[in-house]
């Protein structure tokens, strides 16, 4: 057996290589849902009909989708430098307590200049948390996949320490919980009575807007070139570490977007739970899709419905929610496996 | 009288390329048999199914008389064949002897048997006249001597047959001279060899006789007696080759000097030590050297990766800025680096995008300092294309999937078009086929006759000879201009590349 390179892909292969992996891991993970003991056509039907079964599943998946497209972006971006930025959970923390201590009460401005503000606030906060990575990198040679995540759990006891002391909401009943953010900084909603906020919208822009920047921008261009070949970057007179700092701003700073948008959008308020991994989970969003900027927004709706899905399956049947995680875990394997396999034939020689 | 080695009808096919056409050869014993051919005319996959790594799709290997079995190193060694790649598999923070006894004893044997090893290699190395300390540290060697403990280490496992792959390419004349009496006393001894190389007139001097590979294809089988060098290339290339000539031409004002430069480093011998240079209009000055002896840091100084530790560099008169290889470009130098998929392309990336990687700020192809104005970069792609004869699929093709002498054209396009007034130059014919070094040459010759001038740096004397006007040989960081003669003294060179006669 071996393994050569294909002299060019067709696109029909480039698009359905995640729809084949997707499909396939579905059909692997069924086998799960027939080892809980449950009926595999009608557990599916059910995920299906909770995702996209009324205008309030879709609205709800879109919610559970909205910070997943930033952090998804963000994690897209690094890695295209070869920056691994595992650390968008704690980014996304640091957005969330910037909006925190900006936004509930600090200072008041109205609506269309308070959320501005509040997304910037909190652009810089993640890009701010993620300099300090980008320097042990870039100055010291210290790998940035054990910094980054690392600095995950100091942010997380961070956020503890604040809502649990200086920043507790003394009208929270005892919960540990920071105040909640002023009116004129809660984002709007995009349909009455949903969970569906203007969040979406700044997602959907973001990664345009990325794809803009990737695409047609001599930023861009470096950053992938400095993920290709940092050496060849180099030479061609590329300044890699200007490109490393550009590319962990700009990570950083979407993740931390990704936290203004759930204090300001969903919940309203700093907890310890806003984030179920949202920073984690936005690696196999990126992933899923080849760190496409745009194909984001498709991977993170599909993740997302995939737990809303398992959740609601979990609850109406004996299937864990966990099965969630499973399918998250299989289709990211999948897609690497078909991506590899777009790029690659395998030839079968006999010996 | 059965030979050491005989192939017959050795068919090797990889998707639709045939890489070895239906190729019958013998080598007989004690005798110097040199395969010639350009590269990808099949030479190293005919010596890898002789050595069990590929498998031929049909054909017989036999050795002495007896056929082996396809597709088994081991039984190749078994056989009494013994390869010295062209890139030594030797461990470098081993002694000699360790390297030689690896993999020759018994995993399930709880203590090496070093003493009996050694008194056999002390043996094997008198008899052949390959002297060695058995208790030198690998690394400690010098290029030459790691070559002979390659050699040990096959005679060491019983090897009656030799195959070498390009085994001058890194050595000074001087060690290849040796190497070559080693080779002529061992086939007196009776073992047989097979050398592999493109290097003409090496050939003609080691080998009994020469077989010309062409496309996969056995296309000679010459006695060395009966051959001369504008057969061989001919029969190699399959056409009469037009060597491109060095006009004679006044030299201008100085373009390039370096005033006692130096580098710092982990590695001694690699950094430059007080490099003073002087390159002028209309003049190409070659840098002869072993690898090693500081000819990347010298080009990384120029090229504005490395930032020197003392003096200065003069571009045109006018000092150059440390490592800003942006504005070395700017300032008018052309690079040609050494290591073309290392340094010198992204290979993901598109053509037209790899075409504009060393001036992506220009007005040309960037519009409000960040735009990236992708019709103009891809004008300018397309004609680059055309101009330097770029074999591709168009400007939007991945660089990956270009040979290595478009990849080597689409980089020259990249650093001269802009006429530059210096260039430099780092190896730029390795890995080429005699065509390509052809093209790459004729550029370099025209770049000087428009008046640019040109630093060569090359471990290939015989590309230096040809091209330059001046050369320099470069030893640990040091250089030393050779004297100019009409016929320049290769056995001094030779001498200067390993250290001696400098100052």
């Amino acid at each position: 057996m071996r393994i050569e390179p294909r002299e060019q892909v067709p696109y029909w292969m480039v698009f359905s290589a995640p729809l084949f992996a997707i499909a396939a891991s579905l059909l692997l993970c069924s086998s799960f849902i027939v080892w809980a003991g449950e009926p595999v056509a009608a557990s599916f039907t059910l995920m299906a009909k909770s995702v996209f079964g009324s205008k309030f599943s879709i609205t709800e998946t879109l919610a559970r989708a909205t910070p997943l497209i930033l952090t998804g972006l963000a994690v897209a971006v690094a890695f295209r430098a070869r920056f691994w930025n595992i650390g968008a959970e704690g980014q996304f923390y640091f957005g969330a307590l910037a909006v925190t201590w900006l936004g509930t009460g600090l200072f008041s401005l109205p609506p269309v200049l308070m959320i501005p503000v509040m997304f910037i606030a909190g652009a810089i906060a993640g890009g701010a948390l993620l300099y300090v990575p980008l320097v042990l990198k870039t100055k010291m040679k210290v790998d940035e996949v054990v910094t980054t995540l690392l600095l995950n759990f100091v942010v997380l006891l961070l956020v503890s320490y604040l809502i649990e002391g200086p920043w507790k909401d003394p009208m929270s009943l005892g919960w540990p919980q920071a105040a909640p953010v002023i009116d004129e900084a809660v984002l709007p909603k995009l349909l009455v009575k949903t969970r569906l906020h203007l969040g979406l919208l700044v997602g959907i822009v973001m990664s345009l807007l990325i794809w803009f920047l990737m695409t047609r921008t001599v930023w861009g261009y470096e950053i992938r070139a400095v993920g290709y070949n940092a050496e060849a970057a180099n030479f061609a007179g590329i300044s890699v570490n200007a490109v490393m700092f550009r590319t962990a701003m700009i990570s950083g700073g979407l993740a931390g977007m990704a936290g203004v948008s759930e204090v300001a959008g969903l919940k309203g308020y700093l907890t310890l739970d806003l984030s179920p991994g949202f920073g984690y989970a936005g690696i196999a969003v990126a992933m899923l899709v080849q760190l496409h900027p745009v194909g984001v927004i498709a991977s993170a709706i599909f993740l997302s419905a995939i737990f809303v899905g398992a959740d609601s399956m979990s609850r109406a049947s004996n299937v864990p929610s966990y099965i969630a995680d499973v399918v998250t875990a299989v289709s990211l394997l999948l897609v690497l496996v078909s991506v590899m396999l777009t790029r690659y034939r395998i030839r079968w020689t006999c010996k | 009288m059965v030979e050491a080695l005989e192939l017959r009808g050795v068919t090797k096919r990889f998707g639709s390329l045939l890489a070895n056409d239906n190729i019958t050869l013998s080598l007989g014993k004690g005798e110097v048999l040199a395969l010639l051919g350009e590269n990808g005319a099949g030479k190293t996959t005919l010596m890898n199914i002789v050595f069990g790594h590929y498998v031929a799709d049909s054909g017989d290997v036999k050795v002495h008389g007896k056929r082996l079995p396809p597709g088994s190193p081991d039984a190749a060694i078994r056989a009494g064949i013994g390869m010295v790649h062209q890139h030594f598999t030797l461990a470098d923070n081993l002694s000699v002897l360790d390297n030689i006894v690896l993999g020759r004893e018994s995993l399930w044997s709880p203590r090496q048997r070093l003493r009996a090893a050694k008194c056999r290699v002390r043996e094997i190395s008198g008899q052949y006249g390959l002297e060695l300390d058995p208790d030198a540290r690998v690394g400690d060697l010098a290029v030459g001597q790691k070559q002979k403990a390659e050699i040990l280490k096959a005679l060491y496992a019983d090897a009656r047959i030799l195959i070498l792959d390009e085994p001058t390419a890194v050595l000074t004349p001087q060690e290849a001279e040796s190497l070559f009496a080693t080779l002529r006393s061992l086939a007196q001894k009776g073992f047989s060899a097979i050398i592999i190389s493109h290097k003409l007139h090496e050939i003609l001097r080691v080998s009994d006789r020469i077989s010309v590979l062409r496309n996969g294809q056995l296309v000679g089988d010459i006695a060395a007696g009966d051959a001369n060098r504008d057969r061989l290339a001919e029969m190699m290339l399959g056409r009469k080759v037009s060597r491109p000539s060095t006009e004679h031409l006044e030299t201008g004002k100085p373009v390039l000097e370096l005033e006692s430069v130096s580098t710092d480093g982990e590695d001694q011998a690699a950094c430059l030590n007080g490099i003073d240079l002087t390159v002028c209009a209309h003049e190409i000055a070659g840098i002869a050297g072993v690898a090693g002896n500081g000819q990347t840091a010298l080009a990384g100084v120029i090229s504005g990766t490395v930032v020197p530790s003392l003096g200065k560099i003069l571009l045109a008169g006018s000092e150059l800025e440390f490592g800003h290889a942006r504005r070395v470009v700017k300032a008018g130098v052309g690079r040609i680096p050494e290591d073309r998929s290392v340094e010198g392309i992204f290979g993901e990336m598109a053509i037209w995008e790899n075409l504009i990687s060393e001036d992506l700020r220009s007005g040309e192809f960037c519009r409000a300092g960040i735009l990236l104005n992708g019709r103009n970069a891809r004008r300018h792609a397309a004609s680059l294309i055309e101009q330097y004869d770029i074999r591709c699929r168009g400007v939007e093709a991945e660089t990956r999937l270009l040979s290595g002498g478009n990849l080597q054209k689409l980089i020259l396009a990249r650093g001269l078009s802009r006429n530059p007034r210096f260039i430099l130059v780092n190896q730029p014919s390795r890995g080429l086929d005699e065509g390509a070094i052809a093209f790459v040459h004729s550029q370099l010759l025209d770049a000087r006759k428009a008046g640019a001038g040109i630093l060569l740096i090359s471990e290939d004397l015989d590309e230096l000879l040809s091209l330059a006007d001046r050369l320099y040989v470069i030893y640990r960081g040091r250089i030393q201009a050779v004297a100019p003669t009409k016929s320049p003294d290769v056995t001094q060179i030779g001498l200067m590349m390993s250290g001696e006669g400098m100052v």
